[in-house]
């Protein structure tokens, strides 16, 4: 496996974590070269505590905490323009699913700047995993009065426009063989407990 | 040609004009849809931010169920759909592992999935592929002449590079070759691949609004009368939230943004009742009224200085020399 500078130079241990965290092959996130061309496709990067290059140095530098309170993997887009841009063919958005996860399990991204993000995706698996498919007026409604009360009036303002044109449905819809879902989600979960998270390569 | 068809929540309400218009144009390009029998959600971009192996098995499910009802041959018009079956297809084949762990997850529902089973691809990429423009441009009786248009591609649908690319995931071009085949004016788009906050619009407004204002002013400053979409999270983006854009910036944008189907139901003739009209937040008449009955006259191209430079031309959209 080659190994670059930065990543030599550092205690090996997070960066294999997130690595054997990052299922789908070989994420190549050793292969870092620090170019940058990450941070500057990112359309959601003026936003971010740290580019990903700067997040990606953390990981070979050990610096653990300070990599999972960041705010920058809640505020990736998932639009995979670093990752299509990427010299070293890094799964650089793998990589950012694997650090929200892990700042969830460490109850670490309370402390970013970002707690409202971990909040929408629980809702949202909710939904999937009680009826198997989404819901979206539940999903924001639920969301919005959890985190905005003042500002969910402009929500429902725009959710009885959703309404109005036929778009959005006011109760979910549940799919037939629910029990068949959840079996295999729930085996999927102690599977993903008992092999280590992500049960990556 | 037989497909399996995964609508995707979205298509069931939110981008039902999406849905419509898609079953309306698929008989007229030979298209065939099987809808995949008690599909469950992809799990967006959110199930897999807090589970990885969950996430697979759950998308896992659908590619074993498509297998199972001999859909091997599977369409997603949505590009979040799309990008979502196809990775656990393309990862499962990657990583040993992970088709076993699914698998095992799989099992405790009586299902199995081999990778590499079942080919997933998006709508559009199914008509640049198997339909073909010739076969596209042999439907249009009503052509849209005079309407410009903005072509977004929005970012999964060429990226990440999964399968065979059928196209540059940096700059493609077959939603513009196949625009201009439906006679519209397709405008030059510089940011046509780039992201609509996807859903930033739930967790940092800010965020979201700032990119769908990007490409917004994009189409407007290019002088679009519409943009056209592909994907039901960039269309509820761009159409829903152009008003607070407006709020915003202090802009006046009234860009309707629409589906690819849409605007291809209506160069095949079709009535705009089938074609799910009337639930854009922006409405679109205006622009469509631009749509004339002639072929505009063909630009003229201005004949440089003498002074300036020797540029390169730009090749002709109507096969003249440049």
């Amino acid at each position: 496996m080659a190994v670059t500078h930065a990543a030599r130079a550092a205690p090996a241990s997070f960066l294999e974590e997130v690595i054997a965290a990052t299922p789908g092959g070989d994420p190549r996130l050793d292969r870092c070269i620090q170019c940058g061309t990450c941070g500057g496709s990112c359309p959601s990067a003026a936003d971010m505590e740290h580019t990903p290059r700067q997040l990606f140095a953390l990981i070979f530098a050990g610096m653990r905490d300070e990599v999972l309170r960041s705010n920058t993997p809640w505020y990736c887009v998932s639009c995979y323009f670093c990752t299509v841009r990427c010299p070293q063919d890094v799964h650089i958005t793998d990589i950012m699913y694997t650090l929200k996860r892990l700042a969830i399990r460490e109850g670490l991204y309370r402390e970013s700047s970002a707690t409202e993000a971990p909040a929408f995706a629980e809702t949202y698996i909710d939904y999937v995993e009680n009826y198997g498919r989404s819901f979206e007026l539940g999903l924001a409604t639920r969301h919005h009065l959890r985190h905005h009360p003042l500002g969910a009036i402009k929500k429902v303002a725009f959710g009885m426009e959703l309404w109005r044109k036929g778009r959005i449905d006011l109760t979910p819809k549940r799919i037939k063989n629910m029990a068949q879902l959840s079996a295999i989600l729930h085996k999927a979960k102690e599977l993903e407990a008992a092999n280590g998270r992500g049960g990556g390569a | 040609m037989k497909y399996g068809y995964y609508p995707g929540c979205s298509l069931e309400r939110n981008a039902i004009a999406y849905h419509e218009s898609a079953m309306a144009v698929a008989p007229l390009l030979g298209i065939e849809f099987k809808e995949l029998e008690d599909w469950n959600c992809c799990g967006a971009t959110e199930y897999i931010s807090l589970y990885a192996l969950p996430a697979y098995a759950l998308m896992g499910r659908n590619l074993a169920l498509a297998a199972q009802q001999q859909l091997n041959r599977m369409v997603a018009p949505c590009s979040a759909c799309f990008i979502n079956l196809a990775k656990t297809d393309k990862y499962m084949a990657d990583d040993p592992r992970l088709a076993r762990l699914v698998n095992e997850a799989l099992a405790a529902g009586g299902l199995h999935y081999k990778p590499g089973s079942v080919r997933v691809r998006h709508l559009f990429q199914v008509i640049v592929e198997d339909v073909g423009f010739e076969a596209v441009a042999a439907r249009v009786v009503k052509p849209l002449y005079n309407l410009r248009v903005a072509p977004y591609y929005g970012c999964l649908i060429v990226r990440p590079t999964l399968q065979q690319l059928f196209d540059d995931p940096e700059y493609p071009t077959s939603l513009d070759r196949l625009l201009r085949v439906l006679g519209a004016k397709v405008v030059d788009f510089p940011v046509k691949t780039h992201c609509c906050g996807g859903h930033m619009t739930q967790i940092s407004e800010e965020t979201a609004l700032e990119l769908i204002r990007r490409l917004l002013k994009n189409a407007a400053d290019y002088q679009a009368d519409m943009i056209v979409t592909l994907c039901p999270m960039c269309q509820l983006n761009l159409d829903g939230y152009q008003e607070e854009v407006n709020k915003r910036f202090g802009t006046h944008y009234r860009l309707p943004v629409l589906y690819f189907t849409q605007l291809m139901g209506l160069a095949f003739g079709l009535p705009p009742n089938v074609l799910g009209f009337g639930k854009e937040f922006i409405d679109p008449t205006p622009a469509l009224a631009k749509i004339g009955a002639e072929p505009p006259a063909p630009e003229k191209r201005e004949h440089p200085s003498k002074e300036a430079l020797p540029m390169p031309a730009m090749p002709r959209q109507d096969g003249g020399k440049p």
